[in-house]
């Protein structure tokens, strides 16, 4: 199996594409910038009572950035597209033992989110600079993961080390939130009630944080942490983009929970717009994951996450 | 300004001592190795991750010292523990787990393991760990902290694990996991004494507040500093807890008092007919003498009541058991326990299509006895009997129900369908009660009582939803029962006897009086 996800992964990597897609990565490059403004401006409150980070060490977030010279930075915007194969089904979540949460669903129910497929595009990828970044400023804001419905919002969430998660509970019920990293200290604190709050920070890198309710098995987030602010995650369709990075030749690197990850080579010129994609494919699905974060097996056309290495 | 008087001094002390400081950590640090490499290593590997030789069969795994993920702290959240608190582990151990507290090692060899221990991770080399937390002061006990502790315990919800009685049977209790992902229990709250952090009002306090890190337990810091529980309601909530039963074990005594019903004998195993009857507890330790072991038992010790009649015994036997087995809410449980043990060469049990067990084990409990009242001391090999002499079993399994037995040995055990022992069981939020009663004597094979003579008794348990099938049991050594003689009637008779014999004595005396008087 091992053998099989390594496999896997040097596939990826080489799998990587430029599509030509620019007209729809500039409107989702617009969206982004917009539905970035809007929750930096949602998440500017902090809640009343919440501990310090457990990974307090790395000091106190520096003042805000620098103004960004517009001269001497560009922007990477591209796609996760998801191409051929099926698209997988995914599980349904069983949430009878909260009818409050279950309640917040369709008829269809809800759903797990390992997998989400929108017109082509793949959601829920971390894309991030892995190579090439020197000297980043340093983190502003808060970022903001939520509870809702018995579900992480978002399930997969981008922080820089040393900036303030927010994490807050919109069901009126118990949470833990248990991140279990291995580069960083972790946490496990419960929220037993909506509108609790709490701030927690991570010191130095790590693509993924796990995080789980135990109180309910099957919530998961991820939490990227890089070092700097150029990382993104895919929305819906697929999309994403990192606005001001510098000008340079830098490594991107692509997560995703079910697919492990893959690089692409990306050049930022001043005032231009790059563009990085990463194709997935039905085909990859069944194969085994090598990062450690889930491993899935199938049963049938079912497939079934039964243990969670580390 | 001037500095005090003295500070050149206090500061060429510094830096006089800080090398030597190093110096006395390494020294420390290679103490402790011999130290660690002695006592710890075996389980918690050479390299500190928790892998040593014995890890496999154990659940939870040892400490991964390399992570300084530390249950036992007093520092918040997530943060590494304190001198203190690793030595307070030590000390006292982990109840419920396979570490046991280590009274041999001297202080110094505490000292220096702790040095140690900590070399193996580089978040203590980042730093000193943080002051440990502020726990305020007990505002007190008593029923109305209490009672204010069972609203915490409930606005708190802990019932979602660890269930409305506390016996660990919550909601979430079959899908909860430990960081590596491997399963773990909601702890029973009324076993305090096999609590990992000590069993005072103020551990139980402390572990609320910083959470278990590595375990589903959760700091409850913030859900108090935002109002949701006062700091007062947290201690009353410690107070409360510490009402769930005892704090230590229950004293073993050897031997179940079988008293005499007055007024006939309890139809079933309901809680009013057994009021005021004594409880006794046994403890329970996994099979560990034959494989497949059982190092992480469910079952960890019962309760045994009896009364009789004369003519026939009953006995009522509870323990704490969060699975009604079997119970397809557990098949994931049970799967992640045959996956995370070294089952010692015990068949795992396979998974059909769906993912689900294809068997599902029964939750039992056996009763086993000699066959015959033994001579002296002798009695049957502990392990259900051997070849040479049998045990005799009074068998239940939430499948089939009460039955009888010939045991001879763990995995042989051969139906008596003659005997007349008969009985049922119930379960309610994570306890097991079972009501066996039979006559003290009988004409099949089994053993006749005697009353006012000891008879040896031990007990296996069998949790299926773990997995617990075959020699993969808890099991207790021998202890005794006796079924008391109706010794009432022997002080109330002896003074009547007298009575009568003296009156008796008398009438004779009269007669004869009488009789004299008529001859004359």
């Amino acid at each position: 199996m091992k053998q099989r996800g390594r496999a896997l992964n040097s596939q990826l990597r080489n799998s990587f594409s430029y599509g030509g897609k620019s007209m729809r990565s500039h409107f989702w490059n617009r969206s982004a910038a917009l539905l970035a403004v809007a929750a930096m401006a949602a998440c500017g409150g902090g809640g009343g009572g919440s501990s310090e980070g457990a990974a307090d060490d790395a000091g106190e977030a520096a003042p805000a950035a620098a103004a960004v010279d517009p001269s001497t930075v560009g922007t990477i915007s591209g796609m996760a597209n998801f191409t051929g194969g099926m698209v997988p089904t995914m599980e349904a979540i069983d949430m009878s033992t909260e009818a409050d949460c279950a309640a917040g669903y369709g008829a269809d129910g809800p759903m797990a989110q390992n997998v989400l497929v929108s017109g082509g595009g793949l959601a829920n990828v971390f894309v991030y600079l892995s190579e090439g970044v020197s000297g980043a400023p340093a983190a502003s804001g808060a970022a903001a993961l939520d509870q809702v419905n018995c579900r992480y919002t978002p399930h997969v969430l981008g922080v820089q080390s040393g900036q303030d998660i927010e994490i807050s509970n919109s069901d009126n019920l118990l949470h833990n939130i248990n991140a279990t990293p291995t580069e960083n200290r972790g946490f496990n604190i419960s929220q037993p009630r909506a509108g609790i709050t709490s701030t927690q920070r991570f010191a130095v890198a790590e693509v993924m944080v796990p995080v789980r309710c135990d109180v309910h098995g099957w919530m998961q987030a991820y939490i990227g942490v890089v070092d700097h602010p150029y990382f993104a995650v895919t929305g819906a369709d697929g999309s994403y983009s990192i606005a001001n990075v510098p000008a340079g030749d830098y490594t991107m690197t692509a997560w995703h929970e079910e697919f492990g990850t893959m690089t692409t080579n990306v050049t930022v010129t001043a005032g231009g717009t790059a563009e990085a994609s990463f194709d997935y494919s039905g085909e990859m699905m069944g194969a085994d994951v090598p990062m450690g974060e889930a491993l899935v097996i199938e049963h049938g056309t079912n497939r079934i996450r039964v243990e969670r290495t580390q | 300004m001037r500095a005090p008087r003295g500070t050149g001094i206090v500061l060429l002390a510094l830096f006089a001592a800080a090398p030597h400081a190093l110096a006395g950590q390494e020294d420390a640090a290679t103490a402790g190795k011999v130290v660690y490499d002695r006592w710890c290593a075996e389980c918690h590997g050479e390299t500190g991750q928790g892998d040593g030789s014995a890890a496999a069969s154990m659940l939870p795994r040892p400490r991964d010292f390399a992570q300084a993920l530390y249950q036992i702290r007093t520092t918040g959240s997530g943060q590494i523990p304190t001198d203190a608190d690793i030595r307070f582990a030590i000390e006292n151990g982990l109840p419920g787990t396979t570490m046991p507290g280590w009274p041999n090692l001297t202080d110094q060899e505490i000292d220096d393991v702790i040095v140690y221990l900590k070399s193996f991770s580089r978040f203590f080399a980042q730093g000193p760990a943080p002051e440990p937390l502020d726990f305020g002061s007990d505002p007190g006990g008593g029923p109305a902290a209490i009672e204010a502790g069972a609203a915490a315990y409930l606005t708190m919800l802990c019932e979602e694990c660890h269930g409305l009685s506390g016996r660990g049977d919550g909601t979430s209790a079959p899908t909860l996991e430990d960081w590596r992902g491997l399963p773990i229990r909601a702890a029973d709250l009324t076993e305090a004494w096999v609590f990992n952090g000590g069993s005072s009002v103020e551990d139980m306090h402390t572990r609320m507040l910083t959470g278990l890190d590595g375990t589903p337990m959760p700091s409850a810091i913030d859900a108090m500093n935002s109002g949701v529980v006062s700091p007062d309601e947290v201690w009353q909530l410690a107070h409360y807890l510490a009402s769930f039963g005892p704090r230590e074990m229950p004293p073993l005594r050897e031997v179940i008092r079988v008293g005499r019903a007055e007024g006939g004998l309890p139809a079933d195993g309901g809680e009013e007919a057994w009021v005021g009857v004594e409880a006794f507890h046994f403890p329970l330790s996994g099979q560990v003498v034959q494989l497949p072991r059982n190092f992480s038992p469910t079952v960890d010790g019962l309760w045994v009541q009896g009364l009789h009649d004369g003519n026939d015994v009953a006995l009522r036997v509870q323990w704490n058991d969060p699975s009604n087995s079997p119970d397809p809410n557990w098949d994931e449980w049970q799967n992640k326990i045959t996956a995370a043990l070294d089952l010692d060469g015990a068949e795992a049990i396979a998974l059909d299509s769906a993912g689900a067990p294809s068997v599902r084990p029964p939750d039992a409990v056996f009763l086993q006895f000699p066959f015959e009242m033994p001579e002296g001391t002798d009695r049957p090999y502990f392990l259900m009997g051997d070849a040479r002499e049998p045990v005799y079993l009074w068998t239940w399994d939430s499948e089939t129900g009460v039955g009888a037995g010939r045991g001879r040995g763990l995995d042989s055990v051969e139906p008596l369908a003659e005997d007349p022992v008969a009985g049922e069981a119930t379960w309610e939020e994570g306890r097991w009660t079972l009501y066996v009663r039979r006559p003290i004597e009988v004409e099949s094979e089994g053993l006749d009582f005697v009353e006012g003579t000891p008879t040896p008794i031990a007990f296996q348990a069998w949790d299926g939803s773990s997995a617990e099938v075959g020699k993969r049991s808890s099991v207790s050594t021998w202890y005794y029962i006796l079924l008391e003689p109706p010794a009432s009637s022997t002080v109330v008779v002896t003074p009547l006897l007298a009575m009568l014999l003296t009156g008796a004595f008398g009438l004779v005396l009269v007669r004869r009086a009488q009789d004299r008087r008529r001859d004359r």
